[in-house]
């Protein structure tokens, strides 16, 4: 596989290695203390840190800067950019100042809508989509040019990621949604929170016959359960997860003080069939406001240590 | 249309509450449609008003006219001998109506008694949803006919956004998705192939954002 960037992520990924993302949330204050601190807990067990850009529209601390924050730490970050809040001059200008402090990953995401967020009566911005994130990123560092036309002196050395779900209606547009993606240059997915391994294997499988795999790296996202309420939740009331029913029982049928644990051993089982999944390249970890269990998942599944890359 | 609806009768007491000869001002184009600010609406908002001062032992004049437009010259100068016997006029028209009324009486204040909310249709009496929001560059012909840019709360031009779950949008189960009625529809006329196409970044020029918009048309304007 072609290396087009300085990105240990990319990297890891050429040599064949399962790669290892999560992701960190940044503070609702200044302190970046609670960036470290959270950084050091999963630091040794993945590639790369994925800071969010302010998710569910709740406004935090900028991801660019926590990002920053991690690149001083000596740690590899996937700078989150949704195009909620920013339009593509801000976008671009965005790009130029993480790829000043060396930031080689990008995650191009729309946003949530503000309406879930601590801003509801605020406008969004939406210029561009995610999908014309992911071409101007790629403009920019394949052609060396703003959208605008222009040189860029020192173009962004980016790798470039999405999101896909498998999950969202409609499936049938799915994976042509995937070819999107991948026809507008993307490089790496992350996924949403897989809990329905059945649905997320059709999809791979379509994909796979398409011959998508070959053109993208997939990583598999999970999400451990803390409890039989988060389950429900994660069901009933985030759009675009779906839990299947078995599996909300048997955290229900756990009693209280063992579900933490019960939750952890689902998340490990999932990860273990989803890397018998023809096209999975990695995972992505996102152990919500639970960033302590990271490196017991990474290494119950075998993927500990990371491997190392030049 | 235009769609528009009622001011509370309370924000509109407020912004008359220091006049005493006011003329009730209807339009009979959108706004009469969309039953905000018609000859009936004016009806109804000028005898609350009457009330209102009645009971404050307020002597004030409420006088009624809705004419056929208020968006043309021709219609707003209908009012002109009449306008002086006035010290306040509220207009039912829709935000076009009470500016172009601003402009073309200007010692007159003019105050708005609907708030202008969206270019739509009426679904059925009494529902009125959105349909364009006038980027000024139309692209149905790519959607399906469908628009994403005055449908989708994202106006996605490449979507659905993860969000997109049966049918329904993230925002709002009883707001339908965008892109879910565009794939349905691209389906019915056999070019769902047409969905992989990407769309490019929109010049938004046309838009709002390239500020105040102006057709001109010298065909016309002999």
């Amino acid at each position: 596989m072609k290396i087009n960037t300085p990105s240990k992520l990319e990297k890891i990924l050429a040599a064949g290695h399962l790669a290892v993302t999560s992701e960190c949330g940044p503070p609702r204050g200044s302190d970046p203390e609670v960036i470290v601190e959270k950084a050091n807990l999963i630091k040794d067990h993945v590639d790369a840190i994925n800071i969010t850009d302010n998710q569910t529209s709740v406004t935090r601390m900028c991801s660019l800067a926590a990002c920053i924050k991690l690149k001083l730490m000596g740690l590899e970050a996937v700078l989150q950019m949704v195009t909620r809040d920013r339009n593509r001059i801000a976008l671009q200008s965005d790009i130029l100042g993480a790829a000043a402090f060396d930031i080689h990953n990008i995650l191009c995401l729309s946003g949530d809508h503000q309406s879930f967020g601590d801003c509801p009566t605020g406008q969004n911005v939406h210029d561009i989509d995610s999908i014309q994130l992911i071409q101007t990123v790629r403009h920019m560092r394949d052609e060396g040019k703003f959208l605008g036309g222009d040189d860029i002196s020192r173009p962004p050395k980016m790798f470039v990621g999405a999101a896909a779900n498998p999950f969202a209606d409609p499936f049938e547009i799915r994976v042509p949604r995937l070819a999107k993606k991948i026809a507008a240059g993307v490089e790496f997915i992350q996924t949403q929170c897989i809990y329905d391994l059945d649905k997320f294997e059709r999809w791979m499988k379509i994909a796979g016959d398409r011959g998508l795999l070959e053109k993208v790296s997939i990583l598999a996202g999970v999400t451990p359960f803390k409890s039989v309420g988060m389950a429900r939740y994660m069901k009933n009331r985030v759009p675009g997860i779906e839990v299947p029913d078995e599996m909300v029982k048997r955290m229900a049928d756990t009693p209280k003080e063992k579900q933490p644990e019960e939750g952890i051993k689902i998340c490990i089982e999932s990860i273990e069939r989803l890397k018998e999944v023809e096209g999975v390249r990695g995972f992505h970890v996102m152990a919500i406001e639970w960033e302590e269990m990271v490196p017991e998942i990474v290494e119950k599944t075998g993927l500990y240590p990371r491997p190392s890359v030049d | 249309m235009i769609v528009a609806d009622k001011k509370p009768i309370e924000e509109i007491i407020e912004e008359i509450k220091g006049h005493e000869k006011i003329l009730i001002l209807g339009c009979n184009e959108c706004v009469t449609v969309c039953e905000a600010g018609g000859k009936k609406e004016v009806g109804v908002l000028a005898s609350a008003l009457r009330m209102y001062f009645l009971n404050q032992g307020r002597d004030v004049k409420i006088d009624e006219i809705t004419l056929e437009r208020q968006c043309d010259h021709e219609y707003l100068e209908e009012i002109r001998d009449a306008i002086d016997q006035y010290d306040a006029v509220v207009s039912l028209a829709c935000g076009v109506g009470v500016q172009f009324m601003a402009e073309k009486y200007h010692t007159t204040p003019v105050y708005p008694g609907v708030n202008t909310c969206f270019l739509g249709v009426t679904e059925k009496r009494g529902l009125w949803t959105e349909r364009c929001q006038a980027c000024g560059q139309c692209i149905l012909a790519r959607t399906g006919g469908i628009c994403p840019v005055s449908r989708c709360a994202k106006r996605i031009l490449n979507g659905p956004c993860g969000g997109s779950t049966q049918g329904s949008c993230e925002i709002n189960k009883e707001v339908f998705c965008a892109w879910q009625l565009i794939i349905d529809r691209l389906k019915a006329l056999n070019r769902l192939d047409d969905y992989e196409q990407i769309d490019p970044i929109k010049d938004w020029s046309t838009d709002r954002a390239g500020g105040p918009r102006k057709v001109e048309r010298e065909d016309v304007q002999q």
